[in-house]
């Protein structure tokens, strides 16, 4: 089959790739703009690993067609800090122990993200609710917890 | 990784379009029943967080998606009732203040579905139209090469669940039907010729290969409420854990309470046969009462009687059947009026 | 000691960065010029003679550059070198559902994956074992030549002490039997590698591995290329629960490619493949009899189990002898016996999974002793106190226990939930629960025998203060990167950021045994700590010369090299190094760690169990069933664990947490099962890892009990407290609904049915009641039989 062009914007910028018509945002992300901050766990919807942010709203990159997209403002990891400023999640998430393994880190600060832009001051039960889509295999959440409420104090 | 098979996307910008390219790409497949779902040539896809993954799975290959998200409504708006776009995401539908107020039911079982990554993606429309469910077919192309294919795949085989069953076993699991049921509502469909409004209950039939009674031509577009009056709803779900799990057992009640008193009550179940269903002896046995524990315990009883769950989802037969009654009593004690 | 400027900080980690902006490189990030990618094809059979393989049709599809099956790698393998009975593809025959049969290398994945259907494979069925009774009687039906009897693997018996005189004056003698279901890691990074062959040869290997060396051996020996020519470069690990801890088909089979094609070849693992590689928790069946006092002394305990081994060797030698060898540690027992059999049978193998082999025994165990504290009228954790192994003691078979920390545990776990003032008076459907456990820091002895050290570590000072820390541990996502770091910079007085870690590639680091057995904090802590003083030596001598005081006041702390009675006098660490440099010449240091002798004992058998030091914890569980549904929620639970010293307490604390979280999901529903022979829910929707909504209310206290021998007084955190965590909610179970659950998961329809049925216990009754895997498999026929009638008619 053939590739098709497509172009993206990820993380404010836009980008011109070739990919074939069935290859998932996540596999694109990966393998053509070779971003591969965002992980995959299962490409079946089932680990929330590859997580990535669409106009703001969290969904999963394994089940996304790229040219559903049109000129939707897509967000990975790569693209969460200011430029060298890290977002007040990624300094977080580090001084409470929140990344262990680290793998399922990039989709579980998507999720983070998109909950403080919406709710800046939420309840433990809500970080439980958003982050619910994201499997984490190292941390309990506890820190996880620990480190979205410090993230929303800063 | 685990990737899709190849195939064309079109992308219709409206539904008369689409219903155009279905019977124009159907004309060449045969019925589902005779081929098998990887028999099928052409397939519509909205939030694609059904299909997609059953794709990846060899469940279906088809060689062209007629992607709906530019089509479909995704809007939720006012009539006589509510009239949800069937591209509304459950994200939204959950989240509608309407729905929260008036269609308690459909608000608690769209919050139940998965994650919210895939409630953000999923549409009501899909998930009316979520395929049937399992354990020997939601598997990897391997694992049924292992096993042997079931009928759903290959009409020419036996169920795996039940080899003497004449029909595939494969199990209802939306969230949302039991709660529409149970509130009434109504479908619209279009296809190339024109449109219909049909109850939703005749949407679904008990064979867990075809699950749905309307064509292949046919699209759904809207799901139509009915006035929210004096109704009063909720939906109770069993799963193994909070989030990612398809319903073992769905069970929605609704009443319309006059003076203390059930004029109206319906209550539907799912995940515990091929098709979503209203139990219309429970129903019955509340109406005229105030729901009292006899008049819930009755309705709880036929209920119960309803449920058929088979050995094909997590979790034993005799624990989803068990459960069946007690959510019965639990949400209808949950409807009295305080 | 002296105070201490980094470990024991709240420090983040030196590599979260990495991990938090994208950039962490895991393997199977890695993309290469001219990258080919690779797929596995894999059994349909749990057991078949491989009657004919023919790759020429796959071979032939355009984007398929080359195709190796078994014949091409015949080398017998296998992580243990006293058992090695694994080919790195099947060789003629296939023993489980999902075993690698064959791999393709192609221009993309889709081609590769398309191609797999063109390989053609006739398989002649042979009967499959599917459990460990039928594994211990069939002797008609062979999964292993080597077998003596029936498919055992192993058998190990050990005797210490007088257990017939134990028992006799036992005032009472409690017997019970209990099962543990199998289940595994699911680390959400599933196996991934890349090789690249190079020109002259050589070939290099990125991978997601615990074992950089043992795997740097196995491809020795299986690819006929010396180790010098092969380099193993351990990736960040996206976790691994030892999982990872096995060489895997898939790195033999890039490997081999790449040298074919001179190519870097790229092997991803999806989801599903996960579970058929597997090596995780075994299937256990024991059987314990313990005599006790009145008053609950243990006068004797004789320990029986049965491991469902799966196909192969894996670790099982190590994990027959683990299920029997730390149950001494924790409370006196006088007389012990312990029998342990591990058969074969035809699954995915089974290995180590956080708490190797000591999980199911522990379950049994403190299951066990909350029935005799109810038997005897005893307040389970008043009793537990009472009966404690002493620190600074020898067991009854012979190992040597230092620091032991148990006796805090359980206090601060009690203190925390008031545990005696709520267990047996809540109300009904709720409960609360207790257990201790103990684990290893570090197995006592390598798996292959040599007198070298366990672990070595190299560290060089640049001229600008830069410090470089080699060692071949391999990063899991626990914490060893930034435990180098920290070490490396307590000792010689700079910050962890100034460290510069290169760990996990053999050919640019000393050897570490690798990321097993909670052995890295231990032994590669006390290696970076053993180079790092050299050097720091080296510094404090050339600064005292300096400053004209004794190198005992010369004090090394966060960037200075100072004089203890006057802090202001003294030299930066870089003035301090290019000093030494001048003095000594270029400043790099190596150091090792190898277990002191004298920790077990010297019968055969006795080189598993020994460690040099023992952690311990305690848990308590709170727990509510709700009897219409048998919904088991587990509200809270709180571990205390005696790690030593806690170099890093956050770290400390994510361990002992995310313990908790991992046992939790083993008691309360994760189950690897097998429907004839083919796994029943190899998906991460099916096998039900807890969600952020099922998660109890984790709580984490830290104890210290500062050991000798440890680095800075460290122990392990890593694996411990997992153990506790199942019979603790095991116990709360039975506190809630006074049933016993002596068999794992404890699953809604179990406890529904339990209700029902008015039982008080569930659980096995003896070695044969093992009946689910026959029926299974008659089933599979009667089906399979049905299907081909359709199929004629």
């Amino acid at each position: 089959m053939t590739k098709q062009l497509l172009t993206l914007r990820v993380n404010g910028e836009r980008h011109t790739v070739a990919a074939e018509p069935h290859h998932t945002l996540l596999e694109v992300l990966r393998e053509e703009l070779q971003l591969t901050g965002t992980k995959h766990g299962c490409e079946l919807g089932e680990c929330g690993a590859c997580t990535v942010l669409v106009d703001g709203v969290p969904i999963l990159s394994c089940l996304t067609l790229p040219v559903q997209l049109g000129d939707a403002a897509i967000l990975t990891v790569e693209g969460l800090a200011t430029g060298a400023t890290l977002h007040p999640l990624q300094t977080a998430f580090a001084d409470e122990g929140a990344a262990q393994c680290g793998y399922c880190t990039p989709g579980m600060l998507m999720a983070a993200k998109a909950l403080l832009d919406a709710n800046p001051r939420p309840t433990r039960d809500e970080i439980a609710h958003a982050i619910a889509g994201n499997l984490c295999r190292c941390t309990g959440y506890t820190a996880i917890y620990e480190a979205v409420e410090k993230a929303s104090r800063a | 990784m685990l990737r899709l098979p190849r195939f064309t996307l079109l992308t219709p910008a409206t539904v008369s379009e689409a219903a155009g390219m279905l019977t124009e790409h159907r004309a060449i497949e045969e019925d589902a029943a005779k081929i098998g779902t990887p028999g099928l040539t052409v397939m519509l896809v909205a939030g694609g967080t059904d299909l997609y993954p059953n794709m990846k799975r060899r469940q279906f290959t088809p060689q062209t998606l007629i992607a709906l998200g530019r089509a479909l409504s995704r809007d939720i708006r006012n009539g006589s009732g509510l009239r949800i776009g069937a591209g509304a995401t459950l994200t939204s539908v959950a989240g509608d203040p309407r729905v929260q107020r008036g269609y308690r039911a459909l608000a608690e079982a769209a919050i139940s579905v998965s994650t919210p990554q895939l409630r953000n993606m999923g549409t009501i429309g899909g998930n009316l139209c979520l395929d049937t469910r399992c354990n020997w077919y939601d598997q990897s192309l391997f694992w049924r090469t292992a096993e042997g294919m079931c009928m759903k795949t290959d009409p020419t085989v036996v169920c795996r669940v039940a080899p003497s069953s004449p029909r595939c076993l494969a199990v209802a699991s939306a969230d949302t039907v039991p709660a529409l049921l149970a509130l009434g509502a109504s479908v619209r469909v279009a296809n190339a010729t024109g449109e219909r409004v049909m109850p939703l209950a005749e949407l679904y039939r008990d064979d867990g290969l075809r699950p749905l009674t309307i064509g292949r031509d046919d699209i759904v577009t809207e799901i139509v409420l009915p006035p929210a009056d004096g109704w009063r709803s909720t939906y109770l779900k069993l799963r193994d854990r909070g989030s990612f799990d398809f319903p073992i057992v769905g069970l929605a009640a609704a009443v319309r309470l006059e003076g203390g008193i059930v004029r109206e009550a319906r209550i539907a179940l799912t995940a515990v046969g091929s098709r979503p269903v209203l139990v219309n002896a429970a129903a019955a046995a509340l109406v005229g009462t105030k729901l009292e524990d006899a008049a819930i315990a009755a309705a709880a009883d036929a209920a119960h009687k309803v449920a058929r769950p088979m050995d094909n989802t997590s979790g034993t037969i005799a624990q989803r059947k068990k459960t069946v009654p007690v959510f019965a009593t639990r949400a209808l004690a949950a409807l009295r009026p305080n | 000691m002296p105070e201490l400027s980094i470990l024991g900080r709240r420090l983040p980690k030196v590599n979260s960065w990495a991990h938090l902006t994208g950039s962490a490189k895991y393997a199977d990030d890695i993309i290469l010029p001219r990258m080919l990618y690779g797929r596995l094809l894999r059994s349909t059979e749990a057991h078949a003679r491989i009657k004919r393989l023919d790759v020429s049709r796959a071979l032939a599809y355009p984007g398929v550059i080359a195709i190796v099956t078994g014949a091409d790698m015949p080398e017998k393998m296998g992580i243990m070198p006293s058992t090695q009975d694994e080919t790195a593809l099947a060789v003629d025959k296939v023993r489980y559902v999902g075993e690698p049969v064959a791999a393709i290398a192609a221009l993309d994945e889709d081609i590769a994956f398309d191609a797999l259907s063109l390989i053609d494979v006739e398989y002649e069925p042979l009967e499959p074992i599917l459990g460990i009774e039928e594994a211990l009687t069939r002797d008609d039906v062979k999964i292993h030549d080597e077998s003596k009897r029936g498919n055992v693997f192993k058998e190990v018996h050990l005797s210490f002490g007088d257990l017939d005189k134990a028992f006799a004056e036992a005032d009472h003698v409690r017997e019970d039997w209990f099962f543990f279901e199998g289940n595994t890691h699911a680390p959400i990074e599933s196996h991934s590698c890349v090789a690249n062959g190079e020109a002259n040869g050589n070939v290099t290997l990125w991978t997601c591995t615990q074992v950089p060396h043992y795997l740097h051996r196995e491809l020795e020996k299986v690819l006929g290329v010396p180790r010098a020519r092969i380099r193993v470069i351990a990736t960040p690990n996206g976790g691994a629960f030892g999982g990872k801890s096995d060489p895997f088909a898939h790195e033999f089979a890039a490997c081999l490619l790449a040298l074919r094609t001179k190519r870097p070849v790229k092997f991803t693992l999806d989801r599903e493949e996960v579970f058929y590689a597997h090596r995780g928790r075994h299937p256990v069946k024991m059987r314990i009899k313990t005599g006790v006092k009145q008053d609950g002394e243990i006068t004797g305990v004789h320990f029986q189990s049965w491991l469902d081994g799966g196909a192969y060797a894996s670790y099982g030698i190590a994990t027959t002898y683990y299920t029997g060898a730390l149950l001494t540690v924790t409370y006196r027992v006088p007389a012990y016996k312990f029998d342990g059999v591990r058969v074969y049978t035809n699954k995915p193998p089974c290995g180590p999974k956080r708490g190797h082999g000591t999980t199911q025994p522990r379950y049994a165990f403190e299951c066990q002793l909350d029935k005799i504290a109810e038997d005897l009228g005893l307040d389970p954790l008043e009793y537990r106190k009472r009966i404690l192994q002493p620190a600074n003691s020898r067991t009854v078979n012979d190992l040597r226990i230092t620091t032991m920390g148990l006796g805090e545990c359980l206090e601060r776990v009690g203190e925390a939930t008031g545990y005696s003032k709520k267990h047996g008076k809540l109300a009904p459907g709720k409960g609360i629960g207790l257990a201790g456990s103990a684990y290893i820091s570090g197995a006592g002895l390598p798996i292959y025998w040599n007198e070298m050290p366990h672990s070595g570590a190299t560290v060089k000072i640049d001229r600008g203060g830069g410090v470089t820390v080699y060692c071949g541990t391999a990063e899991l996502g626990q914490g060893s990167d930034n435990m180098l770091a920290s070490i490396t910079a307590e000792t010689l007085g700079v910050l962890p950021e100034d460290v510069h870690v290169v760990s996990g590639d053999t050919s640019l680091a000393p050897v570490d045994l690798g990321s097993y057995s909670s052995r890295v904090t231990f032994m590669a802590g006390n290696a970076v700590k053993d180079a790092a003083s050299r050097l720091r030596e080296q510094l404090v001598c050339v600064v005292a010369e300096r400053l004209g005081v004794p190198a005992a006041r010369v004090v090394t702390a966060l960037g200075r090299v100072f004089d203890r009675d006057d802090p202001e006098t003294g030299l930066t660490f870089v003035e301090a190094a290019v000093a030494a440099e001048a003095r000594y010449g270029t400043l790099s240091a190596a150091g090792w760690y190898k277990p002191p002798p004298g920790i077990g004992g010297t019968f055969k058998g006795a080189g598993v169990g020994p460690t040099p030091a023992y952690s311990y914890q305690a848990c308590v569980a709170e727990v509510r069933v709700d009897l219409e549904t048998g919904v088991l929620t587990v509200d809270r639970m709180v571990t205390a664990h005696d790690c030593g010293r806690a170099l890093n307490p956050v770290n400390v604390e994510g361990q002992i947490e995310g313990s908790m979280y991992m046992g939790y999901g083993e008691v309360i529903g994760e189950e690897q099962v097998f429907r004839g022979g083919l796994h029943k829910k190899p998906s991460l929707l099916d096998y039900k890892i807890p969600t952020s909504l099922d998660t109890p209310r984790l709580e984490a206290i830290i104890v210290e009990s500062v050991d000798a021998e440890g680095p800075y007084g460290g122990k392990e955190a890593g694996e411990g407290p997992l153990n506790p965590a199942i019979p603790a909610i095991a116990n709360a179970v039975y506190d809630a609904i006074g049933i016993r659950f002596d068999e794992t998961p404890i699953t809604p329809d179990k406890i529904l049915d339990a209700l029902a049925k008015k039982k008080v216990r569930v659980g096995p009754t003896g070695l044969d009641d093992d009946h689910d895997a026959k029926a299974s498999l008659r089933r599979l026929n009667a089906s399979t039989d049905a299907r081909e009638r359709k199929r004629d008619a």
